[in-house]
């Protein structure tokens, strides 16, 4: 008998086997062509007892040092931050975690209704007009808002700040190629960071379905002539996307103010754990009827019963997707990531406009005080960029003599992760390493990297 | 047993703001936001609701007792293999050693995880008799895409390019074609035959130079195992075409075929079916794909490699199709994969298919008998782990259709099917019981359709006005869609009033 399955009863399976009726389970399978049908057992590993998985798994998961183990300064694309218990609590209820897709409404209210509230949470937080219920991650957002923006311009390329994210520019020429969208990338300032637009001038064209920039960028400085870069790309006829890490606009002025016709982001900050990478949370939300009957995920809407007596919640505009317009559907998304959506929607219910406030300038007050220690130690050039910066910022050791690979290796003997280094995806940047601080980073634990870094410098690590 | 959902009539959370009120401090000292210079920094805070915690938990939690999940009874979801999701591997996956890891941590500090992905991997390759995976792509349709996108790459080297026509059968998901048009490519329908399978000669029919592959699931979207499949597999391959393999169905064959054995170059999973790691309402999911030894370079980057005991992530892979989201995949839901595989073994998932197959034999042959129903095409062979019922006879002869016996259902506790799918069946009700039900609770099924006939044979409203013991009644799903009604945030809403 297993314990999951109520059937494995010889007794019961009799019973059953008697009504179909046949002789035996075996002979359900008798029509598969003894060609295919496999004889040998599943060579995997023997089952284990639900204790005994446990063990096995986590004598293997004790090996891994987590960010509670070893004090990390990585962001990146994912980031640390405190989660409130009640987010968890909630997320982990069976009514939740073990539901379909809310094909059938009238039985799927709360998951419903949770995506809806999801929706406006995102477009309170953007400033944007419509938000999907979610995609799969920042990067494949991105993917699906380049092949959105040649959809609706009819264009077929794609402008690019230099500093992107690698990841997210692998994936958007995965999701480019096959349908003819060219990837063009503008420059941005080796000083400052921003964005060249005098490059932007010229790359430009009738061409140009659309033009992104990230916000706050990869490397963590903050691009101040949004307004001229969504204008220019207006008057092209292009679409302005905007990619944004959420939090930061608790602080920042909002892509709905500045111009951006669709806004990428990645969930996982707004109550979601980093899980070595996945899952994650795409953000996606656009402006206009026009481009709402472009944009790619289920969408939930809001309206009543048959009678008119109640408020109600169903999908809406379901003829953008693949289970009903096949071949001609805007994506073939279909599973996407609802339940971190729910915990998007109680993270931003619980902090509210005041929460948010504090936390992204938490943020922004441990940026300055990393900045301010990290800064004064001999050789060092923090930030590499002549900006404003929040949460991250690239520290350069070319004047140290030392390499990233070699001071992030002393650091973590020291019991510290440093940043991200830079070398592979921008040579030009020297010996650098992208760093970040969030609220979970205590001015002791910024003391403590300056510490040990000082250390590290002088020759003195252990 | 009653069923009865909670109808709370739950108020939107804008509704619940009231000012001054908040649920999460992030500091314990006040903070402003002076350090933000004046030109990026934003005028007013978002408009957020403001909530105390103690709202914002009852809000869901009452939220939540308006949602029907597996944890609550039967929801035998078609082609969605909505089985039950084992509680240990939820509690193995909320370790703070998997949850707190930042994906570019020194390989160092990650070799517990990065061990655990290389078993699983190799477990899956096993499962389906593949050469390689990949554990990147996050649902099933990013699995189909990620697939595409190889055989895409291979066939360019191959220099067959103009290979531009995939081809899948009229009962496939509709993430085939989508997944295939987002690839570039164009799709040709083949059609099924009376027996539900693909027509070969049909097939052979549209295959040719233009032809990259063929999408298809096996058993098929009927429950039927394509008997031909070799055939078909022949046909693909002799065309020059390659052959995919939809995983949504996959529940039904563990340890007794394997899709690699049967001629598939490329398979995508669906752990969130087959593998029981919860859907959440939508998702996460995941839909890792193995492919053939000659397909394995175009994997995408990175891979999961060992050597000598040391795991690692491998990035120099110059024939990959490159990255097809960050990072490395939907790592929890791996894990809970990983500990459902541990937990039931070789012969464990053997038994999982065996009963998803009995049960699901033992209901299509209970539920045709009843009055206004049928079981068509492929009249002689037993269904694998699904079925599909008609009610067209129904609809005839009462008028209660496909869609009302669905919602006639949901008082009886139980999810409604997958209806009107596949396309090729009128008034089709998709069944997936699962292994992981009762006979009681399959004999409890069969007495709510045979209740529902009864009530459609009797003329009884009750059909026609259900739902009665959800938490709403039927809803206007077209007022949803109309422009001058259509409200799909609550500030939209407010901006029409």
């Amino acid at each position: 008998m297993h314990p999951y399955i109520p059937n494995s009863d010889p007794q019961i399976q009799k019973g059953m086997l008697a009504e179909i009726p046949v002789a035996s389970v075996d002979e359900l399978f008798q029509d598969i062509p003894s060609s295919v049908r496999s004889e040998a057992k599943l060579h995997i590993p023997p089952k284990l007892s639900e204790m005994e998985t446990r063990t096995y798994i986590e004598s293997l998961l004790a090996k891994n040092q987590s960010t509670r183990d070893v004090l990390s300064f990585l962001g990146a694309g994912i980031w640390p931050h405190h989660i409130p218990a009640a987010v968890d609590a909630i997320i982990s209820r069976g009514e939740f975690l073990t539901s379909y897709t809310p094909y059938q409404p009238e039985i799927s209210q709360g998951m419903l209704q949770s995506l809806f509230e999801y929706q406006s949470l995102i477009c309170d937080l953007t400033g944007m007009e419509y938000a999907n219920s979610s995609l799969y991650d920042w990067s494949t957002a991105l993917g699906e808002a380049a092949r959105m923006t040649a959809r609706v311009t009819g264009r077929d390329e794609f402008i690019v700040p230099h500093y992107i994210h690698p990841e997210r520019l692998g994936t958007l020429r995965t999701y480019c190629e096959p349908a003819d969208i060219r990837i063009v990338e503008v420059a941005q300032d080796r000083a400052t960071g921003a964005v060249d637009l005098s490059d932007l001038r010229k790359k430009i064209s009738t061409r140009t379905a659309g033009v992104y920039l990230e916000y706050p960028s990869f490397l963590g400085f903050v691009e101040e002539a949004c307004d001229e870069i969504s204008g220019l790309s207006r008057k092209n006829g292009s679409l302005f996307v905007m990619g944004c890490e959420p939090i930061a606009l608790g602080a920042l002025k909002p892509p709905g103010e500045l111009g951006a016709d669709i806004t990428v982001g990645e969930g996982q900050p707004l109550g979601n754990h980093m899980n070595y990478g996945g899952p994650l949370l795409g953000i996606f939300a656009c402006r206009g009827e026009n481009l709402l009957r472009q944009m790619p995920g289920r969408i939930i809407g809001s309206t009543t019963t048959q009678d008119g007596e109640q408020v109600a919640y169903c999908m809406a505009l379901q003829t953008r997707e693949q289970h009903i317009r096949r071949g001609k559907a805007t994506s073939n998304i279909c599973t996407n990531e609802a339940l971190l959506a729910i915990a998007v929607s109680i993270y931003l219910s619980l902090l509210g406009p005041s929460g948010i406030t504090e936390l992204s300038g938490t943020i922004a007050e441990r940026t300055r005080y990393a900045l301010e220690q990290i800064r004064t130690l001999h050789g060092i050039r923090a930030p590499g960029f002549d900006a404003y910066h929040y949460m991250e910022f690239t520290v350069n050791f070319d004047q140290t003599g030392k390499r990233v690979s070699a001071i992030n290796k002393a650091l973590l003997e020291a019991g510290i992760q440093g940043g991200l280094d830079l070398g592979k995806y921008f040579p030009e940047l020297g010996e650098s390493a992208l760093y970040c601080v969030t609220e979970v980073h205590t001015h002791r634990d910024i003391d403590m990297l300056a510490d040990e870094l000082r250390l590290i410098l002088e020759g003195h690590s252990k | 047993m009653k069923f009865a959902q909670a109808k709370w009539n739950e108020p939107s959370l804008d509704q619940l703001s009231e000012h001054g009120q908040i649920g999460f401090h992030a500091s314990a000292a006040p903070v402003t936001l002076d350090l933000i210079p004046q030109k990026l920094r934003r005028s007013i805070p978002p408009p957020l609701p403001e909530i105390s915690e103690v709202e914002v938990v009852r809000h869901f939690t009452r939220l939540s007792e308006e949602n029907f999940g597996v944890d609550l009874g039967l929801y035998p979801l078609g082609s969605c293999t909505m089985k039950y999701n084992p509680k240990a591997c939820d509690l193995i996956a909320a370790s703070h050693k998997i949850q707190d890891l930042h994906p570019y941590q020194d390989e160092k500090t990650v070799q517990g995880i990065l061990q655990l992905l290389y078993e699983a991997s190799d477990c899956l390759a096993k499962i389906v008799g593949v050469h390689k995976m990949t554990l990147q792509p996050a649902a099933g349709a990013h699995g189909e895409y990620t697939g595409l996108m190889i055989m895409r790459a291979y066939q360019r080297d191959k220099n067959a390019a103009d290979r531009d026509e995939i081809i899948v059968p009229d009962s496939a998901h509709g993430t085939n074609p989508a997944s295939a048009a987002m690839a570039g490519y164009k799709v040709v329908e083949v059609p099924s035959n009376a027996s539900g399978c693909v027509d070969t000669s049909a097939l052979r029919a549209v295959v040719g130079a233009r032809t990259a592959g063929l999408m298809i699931t096996n058993p098929n979207t009927l429950g039927i195992f394509e008997h031909d499949i070799l055939e078909v597999a022949k046909v693909v391959h002799a065309a020059g075409g390659l052959l995919y393999y939809d995983g949504a169905n996959l529940n039904a064959i563990m340890g007794e075929a394997k899709p690699g054995d049967m001629g598939f170059d490329i398979v995508h999973l669906n752990l969130h079916k087959t593998f029981a790691t919860p859907h959440g309402g939508g998702g996460p999911g995941a839909g890792p794909i193995g492919v053939t030894k000659a397909l394995a370079d175009y994997l995408p980057s990175p891979t999961v490699e060992c050597d000598k005991g040391r795991y690692y992530l491998d990035y120099d892979r110059p024939k990959s199709i490159g990255k097809v989201r960050a990072f490395y995949g939907n790592v929890a839901v791996v894990l809970r994969a990983y500990a459902y595989i541990l937990l039931h073994g070789a012969e464990g998932l053997e038994t999982a298919s065996e009963v998803a197959v009995l049960n699901a034999n033992y209901l299509a042959q209970r539920l045709r008998k009843i009055k206004g129903f049928s079981l068509p095409l492929g009249q002689d062979v037993p269904r694998k782990h699904e079925f599909v019922l008609s009610a067209s006879q129904l609809v005839k002869e009462t008028g209660v259709s496909a869609l009302q016996v669905a919602k006639r259902l949901l008082d009886f506790g139980v999810h409604p099917p997958t209806v009107y799918f596949p396309l090729i069946v009128e008034e089709a009700m998709m069944i997936e019981p699962t292994e992981t039900v009762s006979r009681q609770e399959l004999d409890a099924m069969v007495r709510a359709f045979g209740q529902i006939s009864d009530e459609a044979y009797a003329g009884s409203d009750l059909p026609n006005t259900s739902p009665h013991a959800a938490s709403v009644t039927r809803i206007d799903e077209a007022k949803a869609n109309r422009p001058k009604t259509m409200k799909l945030t609550w500030r939209s809403g407010r901006a029409n009033q």
